[in-house]
């Protein structure tokens, strides 16, 4: 099963490679990853998505925990959370199938960034399922090629739900997370 | 007051009372020689970095303290890295600091380069590359922290050469704050009350004890818990001496060499308290069969240990004093009267036992040292038969008196250890057991013990083999010895001792052991114990890798 896990990490040089050995280390490919500075500019946030064995997904999230650099680890598969996904499709076109590409595209809500004699580039953004849609349904005309962000999530409720095993005071940690979740309820 | 980046370097280590420092100097530590050299620090100068870091390991098991290691950078580093991979395997906190090129060399492939954070990422608890002088004081805090705290562990701090020799105000934190770092060590008093009562209502309970207990310093709580509430208590490699032999109520070890009573005892319990360990392959053999009829309590100051190899029904995550201070509080003495007694029979049914003939039986030599020593001193392992041996036969009464290299199984690992443990322990006596072939990996140390007049007695049992390569070859690979026969090879280890500075005994008889572990003793000086043993004498009992602890095979009377 697909699981998306969101982690809190000090923004230091070195702290991807750590989390990322712990995945490769147990031979799981990592389907995607987002890193990016949060609100707080010490601490950054990483979206990985991974395919595995929950047993050992457990045990992963437990090792996560461990590790020095980092804050908080929260399985959002499990939660309410808002996924999305970046992606800039190039496809080929002629005259007589761009009217039609366009009107996909006003279809799905994407939009057209880039307009050439021979390709069109989207930019699409939108869960998962979405991005791959209409990826199927560009198919027919040529895809030239895909860019992809990767999946950010985020837990829709407050940062009580931000199931963590991590425990202690770890006061300025939790006032970071809490500003999240509150600007995250306005939007 | 501004100060040099060495010069912070040896203050920092004097806040942390540091009094030793096991390394090896070159060209990246040479600023933090200089200031070693005006300094007071008691350094021990090895002969191979991986001594030291097994040094710092066996300083660290002995005290429980943090042991300190400093190499130079590149070879030197490198060399530490076996040693810190050890320490980590067996939760042992140490400091490793490695030197490192010019910052602005770093990646350049300069002369002695290696990116030793990259290295050691996945055999230590945290590491550091130290980039600003600014920084080298609060990382050393931290590093010295992060090691001794939680569950213990290796911290490496890479300092680049040109970091040393600049200058910083040196302000030494008081205390230390990481926020995305809070070891959790009290255990939850729900989970602790669910634990008690089913110890409670429990008929065949039994204690399956780790190093943890003996690294939370909880020998004694354990002690008086296992007393009051009559339970029997079985250890691991590592929980040796956590709970005294000598006690009616100790099993002794459990797994792949432990006693068949300790192995028939899990097998039939029906609640398995497990208390700072972790399940190890080599303690449950075959996972679906280990202990099936039991219930599983697991107290570990670890999450990530905790229904990582079996499942768990009642898990405390919590430091094993304070939990077992807090269990001590609800248990209720369960009623064992008749698990003692069938515990009591299989004892008698299957003792550990070995042929008492006139042969010199590496078993007799290392009962012997036990018996002469009253079961008092420091035993360091190398690893193989004899490091069995010793876990059989040794009779553990206290905590920090063995030293081995249980999780990674480090030939080469002993004398060293016993050299960090002996300086540790300057009044006790220690002796390393080893085999023919672990001694020689790491023999170069025999010249740092003469030196630093470290007495420690290093009774080598020279079979002339790969013993317990060549036991599996003998049991499972139809006695096709491929590549495991020494002997032919082996140094005159008497020549060697004198070579080096040490006295050597040669033992061939059997009644020459006695006096021969006697006259160690007395000897004020490092000795080597020579016992030309039964070559194809094999460690007994057995359980085959994969199979259950009951199925073993050998020493089952």
């Amino acid at each position: 099963m697909k699981h998306t896990i969101g982690i809190l990490v000090e923004n230091h040089f070195g702290v991807l490679t750590r989390v990322s050995g712990l995945f490769s280390a147990r031979g799981f490919n990592i389907s995607s990853l987002a890193v990016g500075e949060t609100e707080d500019p010490t601490i950054s946030r990483m979206t990985i998505v991974v395919d595995g064995d929950e047993r050992i997904l457990e045990q992963i999230m437990k090792q996560l925990n461990k590790l020095i650099d980092v804050i908080k680890v929260a399985d959002l598969t499990q939660e309410d959370s808002i996924d999305r996904e970046l992606a800039l499709i190039k496809v080929a076109v002629t005259p007589a199938t761009r009217a039609e590409i366009i009107q996909i595209v006003n279809t799905f809500r994407s939009k057209i960034v880039d307009v050439n004699p021979r390709t069109l580039t989207i930019e699409m953004t939108g869960p998962e399922g979405k991005i791959d849609a209409l990826i199927e349904l560009m198919k027919p005309f040529g895809i030239l090629e895909v860019v992809n962000t990767g999946i950010i999530a985020i837990a829709r409720a407050s940062e009580l739900r931000f199931n963590t095993a991590k425990q202690g005071p770890a006061g300025k940690a939790k006032t970071a997370t809490k500003k999240k979740t509150a600007k995250a309820k306005k939007k | 007051m501004k100060m040099k980046g060495s010069k912070i370097f040896i203050e920092a280590l004097k806040r942390e009372k540091v009094d030793t420092v096991f390394g090896y100097p070159g060209g990246s530590v040479l600023p933090i020689f200089d200031e070693i050299y005006k300094s007071t620090l008691n350094f021990i100068l090895v002969r191979h970095e991986q001594g030291a870091a097994h040094m710092a390991d066996g300083y660290a098991r002995v005290t429980g303290r943090a042991g300190v290691c400093l190499a130079t950078s590149g070879p030197g580093a490198t060399n530490l890295v076996t040693g810190i991979a050890t320490a980590y395997m067996d939760s042992v906190p140490m400091v490793a600091f490695t030197g490192q090129v010019k910052t602005f060399l770093i990646g350049n492939d300069a002369f002695q380069e290696a990116d030793l954070v990259g290295i050691t990422r996945s055999i230590t608890k945290h590491n550091f590359l130290v980039k600003d002088v600014n920084d080298l004081a609060r990382i050393i805090k931290e590093a010295f922290y992060i090691a001794q705290t939680g569950r213990p562990g290796p911290v490496l701090v890479d300092i680049p050469v040109d970091v040393t020799l600049a200058e910083a105000e040196f302000k030494y934190p008081e205390k230390c704050y990481i926020r995305s770092y809070n070891p959790h060590t009290q255990p939850n008093i729900k989970q602790i009350k669910i634990a008690a009562e089913a110890i409670t209502n429990s008929k065949k309970p039994i204690l399956y004890v780790g190093g943890g207990v003996i690294i939370s310093n909880a020998a004694k709580e354990l002690t008086t818990l296992a007393r009051e509430a009559q339970i029997p208590v079985t250890t691991t490699l590592n929980g040796l001496g956590a709970f005294p032999e000598d006690d009616p109520l100790s099993l002794g070890m459990l797994g792949m060499h432990g006693t068949a009573y300790a192995n028939h005892a899990i097998q039939d319990s029906d609640l398995l308290i497990s208390v700072g360990a972790r399940f190890d392959d080599r303690v449950t053999g075959k996972i679906d069969e280990f202990a099936p009829h039991a219930k599983i309590i697991h107290i570990d100051i670890d999450p990530s240990s905790i229904s990582k190899n079996v499942k768990v029904d009642i898990p405390v995550v919590a430091n094993a004093k304070d939990a077992l201070v807090e269990l001590k509080k609800y248990v209720k003495g369960p009623k064992t009267a008749s698990w003692l007694k069938q515990i009591a029979e299989w004892k008698e049914k299957y003792p550990l036992k070995y042929k008492n003939d006139n042969k010199v039986r590496p078993q007799y030599i290392i009962e012997m040292i036990g018996k002469l020593t009253k079961n008092k001193a420091i035993i360091a392992t190398e690893v193989g038969q004899h490091q069995m041996w010793a876990a059989q036969w040794c009779g553990f009464t206290k905590p920090r008196t063995l030293v081995t290299s249980g999780g990674l199984g480090t030939m080469g690992y002993g004398l060293p250890a016993a050299i960090g443990a002996q300086v540790a322990a300057p009044d006790a006596i220690v002796f390393d057991i080893a085999g023919d072939g672990s001694i020689q990996m790491n023999i170069q140390e025999l010249a740092t013990a003469v030196f630093y007049k470290v007495p420690v007695k290093v009774a080598i049992l020279d079979n002339g083999f790969l013993g317990m390569v060549r036991q599996w070859q003998e049991l499972f690979y139809g006695k096709r010895y491929s590549e495991t026969d020494l002997q032919a090879g082996n140094p005159d280890f008497i020549k060697l001792a004198e070579a080096y500075g040490a006295k050597g005994i040669r033992i061939a008889r059997k009644e020459d052991v006695e006096p021969a572990i006697k006259e160690a003793i007395a000897h004020d000086g490092p000795v080597i114990l020579h016992f030309i043993v039964e070559r194809e004498e094999n460690v007994y009992p057995m359980v085959p890798a994969g199979s259950a602890i009951n199925r073993m095979i050998g020493g089952m009377a």
